[in-house]
């Protein structure tokens, strides 16, 4: 079983400082021109403008209900009745703290930027995502969306480990994964990787905020051990763990499947309709060509980007299901084939993709 | 000193808005802030040498469109991540309904 899962060896290496990194380079991928579907600037500055009122009124929901279910986790702990509170706890914890974390560090959910810098940090303890590194690994993400060599947040890599895509739906290895780059920041060890895309002089910020969060992880452990309960660590840290679920389910649909090494979101990108709940929970990055397309814009315009562009992009993926119907497969595909991807088609309306600046060679291989 | 470029004309730029302006092999970018007042800086980001002319321009700041960085357009400041080198800024005037920006 776990033979027929695993990965074999890959052709690609998604080293940041390999041989493909020299080679993005050297093919005008790294740092490139991207496709951008033209919008008028009069209604691409409406669609930009800030507000507080969404993300104040989101906030507030999202902290009301964290505080009322990790409440009543704790008043029914020990019975059978905590379980419902913690799945709703550990879902808002662990999985609500990956679009906060990502919104709120573009700087786009509020128009107060300490609303932007506040709610970052505290998702980014939350999710366990040094507010620094990440920051910087999510402008180089940008920058190179899933260039091979370049972009450091490529969840899903070819051919996919599959055991490893499962195990992140409970958070195990990333977890751990977090918890050992928390514990080297704080000896201030910033690895190789890392300082390609993280400025030196953000390096010591970095150090201190690791050392904050084990402290805040050491007092914890002490106050379960004191109190010889797990429940300090059911609120915190744990949930990163136990509710990873939904911003799994959810992430793994931005670009999994899709082609690699191309200049043009329309092809490494999915634009999923998604529940009204996922969409709270994800802040809108179903929406996800339209985001890398136009970072620009707040989540909540997201659907009218979305109206305004769709002419001009791949037909939706119509649910969740629907892209994991797709998905699956094309994952047990590149098992066997790491270069087969699937190729978005394009209405008639759009204008078409640049062929000429695509791999050749992953063209060849999607269907 | 450098004389005076014609940069564009006053009312091509809407209030807290901002304009690209191509000059001598070089791009910057001209703005009109809140108060009706004029600011010319480096037209490119300092970080990934995006056009700011397609960024947000919000009370005194522009935001590049890629990575979100934000300056003071008035100052050049540089205003935290991913931004860490600040824009060079140009004199502006007003004069007859054009806007003159005066290249160093």
């Amino acid at each position: 079983m776990a033979g027929a899962l695993s990965a074999t060896p890959s052709r690609r290496d998604y080293s940041l400082v390999g041989r493909d990194t020299q080679l993005a380079v050297d093919n005008g991928l790294a740092a490139a021109e991207w496709y951008h579907t033209e919008v008028p600037r009069k209604q691409m500055k409406e669609l930009m403008q800030r507000s507080d009122g969404p993300a104040l009124r989101d906030t507030i929901i999202w902290l009301g209900a964290l505080v009322l279910s990790g409440a009543g986790g704790a008043w029914f702990w020990g019975t059978w009745w905590c379980v419902p509170f913690f799945f709703v706890y550990g879902t808002l914890y662990g999985s609500s703290t990956d679009s906060r974390w990502h919104e709120c560090g573009h700087g786009t959910a509020f128009r107060t930027q300490w609303m932007n810098d506040a709610v970052y940090q505290l998702a980014c303890f939350m999710i366990m995502r040094n507010p620094v590194t990440w920051r910087w690994s999510h402008t180089r993400h940008h920058t190179d969306t899933i260039i091979v060599g370049r972009d450091p947040e490529i969840a899903i890599m070819r051919p996919p480990d599959l055991i490893r895509v499962v195990l992140a739906f409970v958070g195990v290895l990333d977890g751990w994964h977090a918890m050992k780059d928390t514990v080297r920041h704080s000896a201030g060890i910033i690895n190789a990787e890392e300082k390609t895309y993280v400025p030196e002089q953000e390096v010591p910020r970095a150090i201190l905020i690791a050392r904050t969060w084990l402290a805040i992880y050491a007092a914890t452990i002490a106050l379960a051990l004191y109190t010889g309960s797990f429940l300090p660590l059911m609120l915190v840290g744990l949930p990163r763990l136990y509710g990873a679920w939904h911003h799994v389910l959810t992430g793994i649909l931005q670009h999994g499947g899709l082609a690699d090494n191309v200049i043009d979101y329309r092809l490494n990108s999915r634009t999923v309709y998604m529940n009204p709940i996922s969409r709270f929970i994800y802040w809108n990055m179903n929406y996800h060509v339209e985001h890398h397309m136009f970072p620009m814009v707040p989540y909540h315009a997201l659907p009218r980007l979305h109206e305004l562009i769709k002419h001009d992009l791949p037909a939706p993926t119509p649910s969740i299901l629907a892209g994991y119907r797709e998905v699956i497969p094309a994952f047990l595909r590149q098992l066997r084939n790491e270069d087969y991807f699937l190729k978005r088609e394009l209405p008639p309306t759009a204008r078409p993709y640049r062929e000429e600046l695509h791999n050749d060679k992953a063209a060849a291989a999607a269907e | 000193m450098s004389d005076w470029i014609e940069a564009c004309k006053a009312d091509d730029i809407d209030e807290e808005d901002v304009k690209r302006f191509d000059h001598g092999g070089r791009t910057f970018a001209i703005y009109r802030s809140p108060d009706d007042e004029y600011f010319a800086t480096d037209g490119l980001c300092s970080h990934e040498k995006v056009h700011l002319a397609d960024g947000l321009v919000m009370d005194d700041i522009i935001e590049c469109p890629k990575h979100n960085g934000r300056f003071n357009y008035k100052t050049g400041a540089a205003k935290g991540a991913p931004v860490c080198v600040n824009l060079r800024t140009y004199p502006v005037k007003v004069d007859a309904g054009k806007v003159l920006i005066q290249i160093g």
